[in-house]
């Protein structure tokens, strides 16, 4: 009988694996099932298994719903302003290709989105909105959405993931989905390494250590959170904006695998309601919001000047946003804080024109926004007394996140369509040999690394995916890994390690446990072990401190990588003496083991990238420039597992799509 | 805002076969005391990691019994005020009570469908092999939602 110390471990083969269980790998559930029927009706039979490491129902970055899709492209506007828009709102230094593909498929998952029960709001022929249960036209059928901006639409999403969710499942099938299995590493094919053949993970809940093996994998698992420490320390630490349980798994995972990263560097510092995070975007879009410091001034307009300081990514209509952190920072680090959404004088201003039957609808809306996606917010206006009509609120700009779904773009380098013109060679000099020269090397969505493929927060240099575009990118690798198992259905994989080294590597914090617990009288303080909690405190201060976290207001320098890149060596050297008193802590010694990785390929990319790119996400003082020159181009880098460490590198820059229109 | 189980309602989901805040956790914090050695109340669920919960509310709003509620966090907010849904099929009911008794109820629409009523494939398109390697999904001339662009935008095409 399997017990704590002593667990089953299960081995299996199937031809496709998908890790994770958010947008993405929901997207991917669907669309593959029509795809494996017509590989069955040319005698090819493809096996397909999702792993998550929770309850598809309600996992992923959706799994408490959202109050908008934030990525609708319409009939009215093109792939190509999408592209622009994506370009530009990440300082220039995006993947067009990745973008516009994005941009032409992402509607068709909204569609589905639709039928399958999820309402969308709409607007009537007067302008006058609805919520989704109305009945009214659907979008495929020209139904007409409320725009909160040029691409997001107003959902009632509380069920959102849900919805998804029960697709997927019918879709792929009970059977072949396996919950609360938990992967933490990938494993390379033995006859080739730069090749994928399976990954290894556990049970949460049981005692079983499971070994996969696999033709290949799509692996999307979201961003990183609670890697630099949080604004809220004590009961308030989960409620990160983020969602806590996306702990850089896809980054790590990917770079351990030999996977080439991209624009790690890159970081979100989303501008929030403060303390309980709720979203901004419907205030100042739909509800038309302003924000001002104490004394009411307009931070965008007071410090407008400063948007010419970056052109041209300032000068476009809609300004970079780590250019409107900027500016609003100016304001914090000067004193004239604290920062106030007038919400107040927005809802005035709407009432002056709607009735009261309107108003009343209105004030929901503005409690559906938070209610929909951030509960947390409403527990905090309900505690302060704060109704919007009469008392403003606190913004507050963030802990940096890590992702490449949201308005971030650090994730892994992916291989994109080959019929919009992406570069077929590379141009920029250090380049590792072994790794793709143009932007496409034969199958959408996988990485340098053969068989293993990614979306969502995986895919880098793309960003604004947002959940629609997540499922959409996920979809696409699913058409992709079925003609990748078509062109090697009879390679059989290896793995290049063998059963018993792999899970006594993952189940190293287990023994270690066993071994020295009763070392001492006190289980959390034992020399021969640390918690994951407290591994996790010295990460989130070592990176808060000395790689631009909040304690700097996003500050760091070339000497203070240098102290960050120390502290970083020793902590990852410590991570092998991890316990885990239980499974739960298990899961948490090895979210926080991939939190670490993750954090080093963020402290190595700054430091390789001599200039401050993204002015308000991060700056580094003693290059606070940005320097089209010379860094107008991709970092990317690549990990090597035996010598543990990252390689940095460049990668040339090309538009595929006129960026001069965004400034005429 | 941690969920907390409220040890008069919970009845560790006993009569259903699993419980329900525990299968359903995203960040698997809930967890049901068997025997009642980890909290003095056998068979009922509660947060083991309260500080690493993201309130995301999804036990609260799946718990049968509505045994499961949310106090905003202790080191931020103000005591007092509360935040508790009950979801139905169709529609989610908010109830919001301030720190100074003011009430607010809401209701909003969750899905347009009966649960369990999607249908994947229901009426669509079956995939064709040969266009696997061209953009489009296997359905995309049903969906009416695949942008085909302008090409004079891509420049280098």
């Amino acid at each position: 009988m399997a017990e704590f110390g002593n667990p089953d471990v299960i081995e299996e083969e199937v031809d496709i694996l998908l890790i994770g269980g958010g947008m993405a790998c929901c997207g991917t559930a669907y669309e593959i099932g029509p795809w494996l029927e017509a590989a069955k009706k040319e005698g090819v039979d493809i096996s397909v298994k999702l792993v998550d490491k929770a309850a598809l129902d309600r996992s992923g970055a959706v799994a408490q719903g959202l109050s908008a899709i934030n990525t609708y492209i319409g009939p009215e506007q093109d792939p190509a302003d999408y592209a622009r828009m994506v370009s530009n709102d990440l300082m220039g230094i995006t993947r067009d290709d990745l973008a516009y593909d994005l941009g032409r498929h992402v509607d068709e998952s909204v569609h589905l989105f639709e039928e399958w029960g999820l309402p969308i709001w709409k607007t009537d022929e007067n302008g006058e909105r609805y919520d989704g249960s109305k009945g009214m036209a659907s979008l495929k059928d020209g139904g007409k959405p409320v725009r909160s901006g040029k691409w997001q639409i107003m959902i009632n999403g509380e069920s959102y993931k849900w919805i998804v969710a029960e697709a997927a499942k019918k879709a792929l099938g009970m059977d072949n989905i396996q919950e609360r299995v938990f992967i933490v590493k990938l494993v390379n094919d033995k006859n080739d390494p730069n090749r994928i053949a399976g990954a290894v993970g556990f049970s949460v809940r049981e005692h079983k250590l499971y070994v996969y093996k696999a033709k290949a994998i799509l692996l999307a698992a979201g961003g990183c959170v609670n890697l630099f420490r949080p604004r809220s320390v004590g009961e308030g630490q989960g409620r990160a904006w983020y969602p806590v349980w996306n702990a850089g798994s896809t980054y790590t995972m990917a770079a351990e695998a030999g996977a080439e990263l991209t624009l790690m560097e890159n970081r979100f510092v989303p501008t929030r309601f403060k303390d309980g995070y709720g979203p901004v975007g419907a205030w100042f879009l739909l509800f038309k919001s302003q924000a001002t410091n104490a004394f009411g001034e307009t931070y965008m307009t007071r410090n407008k000047d400063m948007l010419d300081d970056y052109p041209p990514y300032g000068q476009a209509a809609v300004p970079a946003s780590c250019l409107r952190n900027h500016l609003m920072l100016k304001e914090m680090r000067e004193g004239r804080g604290p920062i106030w959404m007038d919400t107040v004088t927005a809802l005035a201003n709407l009432r002056e024109t709607l009735s009261p039957r309107e108003v009343k609808h209105l004030e929901a809306e503005a409690w559906e926004d938070f209610l929909d996606m951030c509960v947390g917010q409403c527990g905090i206006w309900a505690g302060e007394n704060i109704e919007p009509e009469k008392k403003n609120s606190e913004l507050m700009p963030t802990e940096p996140y890590l992702l490449g779904s949201h308005s971030g773009c650090c994730g892994i380098w992916v291989s994109g369509p080959e019929d919009v013109g992406a570069p077929t060679d590379e141009s920029a000099d250090g380049v590792p040999e072994h790794l793709p020269k143009g932007w496409h090397w034969g199958y959408r969505g996988m990485t340098t690394v053969a068989g293993l493929f990614t979306a969502g927060d995986g895919v880098g240099a793309s960003g604004h995916k947002f959940s629609s575009g997540s499922h959409a990118e996920g979809r696409m690798c699913a058409k992709s890994m079925i003609k990748y198992v078509m062109d090697n259905k009879d390679r059989a994989p290896e793995l290049d390690t063998s059963v018993d080294e792999l899970i006594e590597e993952i189940y190293r914090p287990v023994r270690t446990f066993l071994e020295h617990k009763d070392y001492t009288t006190a289980i959390d303080v034992n020399p021969h072990y640390i918690t994951p909690r407290m591994l996790q405190f010295r990460l989130q201060k070592a990176m808060d401190e000395y790689v631009a976290g909040i304690a700097t207001y996003y500050t760091t320098n070339e000497h203070m990588l240098a102290v960050a890149e120390q502290k970083l060596q020793d902590l990852k050297e410590d991570a092998l003496k991890m316990r885990a008193k239980d499974l739960h802590e298990l899961l948490r010694a090895w979210e926080n083991y991939h939190r670490i990785l993750t954090a080093e390929a963020h402290m190595k990319h700054i430091q390789f990238r001599e200039e401050s790119r993204y002015p308000g996400f991060y700056y580094r003082a003693d290059k606070n420039f940005v320097d089209e020159e010379n860094w107008k181009c991709f970092v990317n880098s690549i990990y090597d597992k035996e010598t543990k460490t990252f390689k940095c590198f460049k990668r040339a820059h090309v538009d595929l799509v006129d960026k001069s229109k965004l400034f005429k | 805002m941690p969920s907390f189980v409220r040890t008069d309602k919970c009845d560790g989901c006993k009569g259903q076969d699993k419980t329900a805040c525990m299968y359903i956790c995203p960040h698997n914090l809930m967890k049901l005391d068997m025997d009642g050695s980890e909290t003095g109340h056998a068979m009922k669920s509660f947060n083991q990691e309260p500080e690493q919960c993201w309130e995301c509310y999804s036990c609260i709003k799946i718990c049968p019994q509505q045994a499961i509620e949310a106090r905003p966090y202790a080191d931020i907010v103000p005591l007092g005020g509360s935040v508790q849904p009950l979801r139905g099929t169709d529609s989610i009911m908010w109830t919001i009570k301030f720190r100074n008794g003011t009430m607010k109820r809401f209701k909003f629409p969750i899905r347009t469908t009966p649960e369990g009523s999607i249908d994947p494939y229901g009426g669509k398109a079956e995939a064709d092999m040969a266009n696997i390697g061209k953009p489009g999904f296997f359905n995309h001339n049903e969906q009416n939602g695949y942008r085909e662009g302008n090409p004079a935008e891509l420049i280098c095409k």
